[in-house]
């Protein structure tokens, strides 16, 4: 007991603060893309994704990003990617950028954010995908994190859920699953898409394998990345919630 | 037909009768093989059989291939450890191995399967109950389907129906090398992103026979060692967790994220994306890169050192973890058990010493031999330690030269068999070409393929309530299984 309590001693206070003072991101991290020229043809055929549009109407769409920077590798005039990690967006519409600007998730209505401002409980369904954003879903959880300290939390149930947090692009094999799953959250209840596989398929899309989020199931907010950093998650979860505006 | 795991072979040399084909296999798996892939192979409208034999005393890989046409003897009466390859082939192709014991699907990928419906072992009895979990866990977690026959809290079996996470990626990556590729092969168990991207570019440069520049060996070997560090660091965390000590828990739960920040250091992502490429690496480390990697790491390794001391000194820990969840030696080799579960069960197999690569010329295995749950926590102190141990000693003496080779065409009807391991165990990747030049077929066998069944055995007998426990010390991929 007396040794646990010495190493209680040397590990110190680890909780990191969050949002201010602004973390720190590696210098190499991939975050928010920026667009400094219309021309994206180059860009354009680097990406194995069909993300960047170029022509008339230049636009990258940070849905169908995975991050993999080939875009900036082949066109470093036209696509930086910044080290901001504040990624999400509330429609799908809001991830196609076309510029400097990405317009970031708009707080859930007052009704709901009355419901779940201070406390919001969600179910996570992973359904397919690589395990990675399930892994920085978990990260979350732990006291470098903490997200509980903003009384947000994963449960074991639906039934005790406010809303679920889908990751992967849904395999067929999990599309009655996650059905279910959605069907057990009483109502009303958000709907978060996390990680490029979710919004768009990520590195999976276009399998036939896979089916994606149901249309009739209503997305609240989409978290890109591949995996989204655990900074972009959390992020993302308290803009829903109007704690970070 | 013998091969060397880091160069290409002439794949039609592989070709034999069928008669011939399973008497050479049974016989090379009882003179001590093991089954590092099992295939069928589409050739023009038919099936080739393949089987990869790797013998892990000698460091010999050989390779052997049948066409057939029709029902095939099965060989897992004889050899358990190809109960799923050959469920798999039975799945992909429809050739019956006549004689396996239970024919199950393992994808649900074929038409009108419904994922989890299937046939299950039933134990019946008037107190007998059967308790059924998933695909939707309790946790921030894969999904997947168990199924107990238990008697009050006696497990008697458990059987774990998986498939859920099966997205296609085999499939496309046969059809490659395209951009998408290494990405497949990045994200096929998005934890071992090192290990499978090393794998899938040890396959395309044997194929190229190109050699990979001494610096590029060692960043690939810091790359792998890191996600080891991450890993079993997490997993030591969470083995205490289960067994609520929470110090440990969550010590270790920073920790892992110490080392993934180390990793994203190197290359911006903490899973270690965007690194690997066939012919060498993306990213370098100058001297100041190198200085915060080292201090970071012994100040990391010094606090893991803590965290899992406290683990060995704690009795309720130990009354836990001991004698829980037991494999034996014999069942673990049998079933062909791979990484930590396979050392921790007393098998010496280390693909970094049984077959070395890259950076790894001499290395000395850590091995356990209780087959619990202990066994399988202390393994993994044992490897974190000789994996900060190869890190460090690589950040101290990177080698000069450059970051990549050029891979050029790749060699036409022939095959590789590339051998990495990752934190789980050996991870296996089988690449052909055709005529062409291109890629014919990519067959990925995670370790988890391995070892699913060994968690089953594990539970054997055991209470219901050390599941988590259990799963917990093996935790094994569902992506990676389901591909």
């Amino acid at each position: 007991m007396i040794k646990a309590l010495f190493a209680r001693l040397r590990q110190g206070y680890r909780t990191a603060p969050f949002p201010s003072p602004e973390p720190k991101l590696p210098p190499r991290y991939l975050g928010r893309p920026e667009l400094r020229s219309p021309k994206l043809e180059k860009a354009a055929a680097a990406c194995p994704y069909g993300a960047i549009a170029a022509g008339e109407a230049p636009s990258l769409d940070l849905g169908r990003c995975v991050f993999c920077g080939q875009c900036a590798a082949a066109a470093p005039e036209a696509v930086v990617f910044t080290r901001d990690y504040k990624l999400c967006a509330s429609n799908r519409q809001a991830l196609v950028i076309s510029g400097r600007d990405l317009a970031r998730a708009q707080a859930l209505g007052a009704r709901l954010r009355g419901l779940f401002g201070r406390s919001l409980r969600l179910r996570q369904v992973s359904a397919g995908g690589c395990g990675a954003c399930e892994a920085d879903c978990n990260v979350l959880g732990t006291l470098a994190f903490d997200m509980g300290r903003f009384g947000i939390q994963f449960v074991a149930s639906p039934r005790h859920a406010d809303g679920i947090l889908v990751t992967g692009p849904v395999t067929k094999n999990m599309e009655l699953a996650l059905r279910k799953t959605y069907d057990a959250v009483s109502s009303p209840k958000v709907v978060i898409a996390c990680g490029s596989c979710a919004i768009a398929g990520g590195p999976y899309a276009g399998h036939e394998e896979c089916a994606g989020i149901p249309a009739d199931i209503p997305v609240d907010l989409y978290l890109p990345g591949c995996p989204p950093h655990p900074l972009t998650i959390l992020d993302g979860l308290l803009r829903l919630l109007g704690r970070i505006a | 037909m013998r091969t060397d795991p880091l160069s290409a072979f002439n794949f039609p040399a592989s070709d034999m009768e069928p008669a011939l084909f399973f008497e050479t296999a049974a016989s090379r798996l009882a003179a001590g093989g093991r089954t590092l892939a099992y295939f069928a192979l589409p050739e023009g409208g038919g099936f080739r059989l393949v089987m990869a034999i790797g013998f892990d005393r000698e460091g010999r890989v050989e390779v052997y291939s049948s066409r057939v046409s029709g029902p095939f003897r099965a060989l897992t009466p004889s050899f358990p450890q190809l109960h799923l390859f050959e469920r798999e082939i039975y799945e992909q192709s429809g050739l019956k191995p006549e004689g396996h014991p239970w024919l199950k699907p393992i994808r649900f990928n074929t038409p009108g399967a419904v994922p989890g419906v299937a046939d299950y072992f039933t134990v019946h009895g008037s107190q007998v109950h059967e308790v059924a979990v998933g695909p939707v866990h309790a946790g921030v977690i894969e999904p997947g389907h168990f199924r107990f026959q238990c008697h009050g809290e006696r497990v008697f079996h458990l059987e774990i129906m998986l498939g859920y996470q099966h997205r296609g990626v085999e499939k496309r990556l046969s059809s490659g090398p395209d951009a998408r590729a290494i990405h497949y092969a990045e994200t096929l168990a998005g934890d071992t992103t090192a290990g499978h991207a090393w794998a899938y570019c040890g396959a395309l440069e044997a194929l190229c026979g190109v050699n990979v520049p001494p610096r590029a060996q060692v960043l690939r070997g810091i790359m792998l060692e890191l996600e080891r560090l991450a890993n079993h660091t997490g997993d030591l965390g969470a083995l205490a967790g289960d067994v609520a000590y929470l110090p440990t828990a969550s010590f270790c739960g920073r920790l892992r994220g110490d080392f993934l920040n180390m990793t994203a250091l190197i290359c911006g992502n903490r899973f270690g994306r965007n690194m690997f490429r066939p012919g060498g690496v993306n990213f370098d480390l100058d001297p100041a890169l190198v200085k915060e990697l080292k201090l970071r790491l012994a100040a990391a390794f010094r606090d893991v050192e803590r965290a899992a001391a406290l683990l060995w000194d704690t009795g309720s820990v130990a009354d836990r973890f001991e004698g829980t969840g037991v494999v034996s030696k014999e069942a673990a080799e049998g079933l062909g058990l791979v990484g930590p579960a396979a050392r921790a069960s007393g098998v010496g197999l280390d693909t970094r010493r049984n077959f070395p690569y890259g950076p790894y010329e001499g290395f000395t295995m850590s091995v356990s031999g209780s087959g619990d749950v202990y066994s399988r926590a202390y393994v993994r102190w044992l490897e974190i330690q000789k994996s900060a141990e190869l890190a460090a000693a690589w950040l101290e003496a990177l080698p000069q030269g450059p970051l990549a080779a050029d891979c050029g065409e790749l060699r036409p009807d022939s095959g590789a068999v590339s051998l990495v391991e990752g934190w789980r165990g050996q991870i296996c990747h089988f690449a052909l070409t055709g005529a062409d030049g291109r890629l014919r077929h990519y067959k990925v066998a995670d370790p988890s393929f391995h070892n699913w069944q060994g968690l089953a055995m594990a539970l054997r007998g055991a209470e219901i309530s050390d599941f988590p426990l259990c799963n917990k010390s093996f935790n094994l991929s569902y992506c990676g299984r389901d591909l």
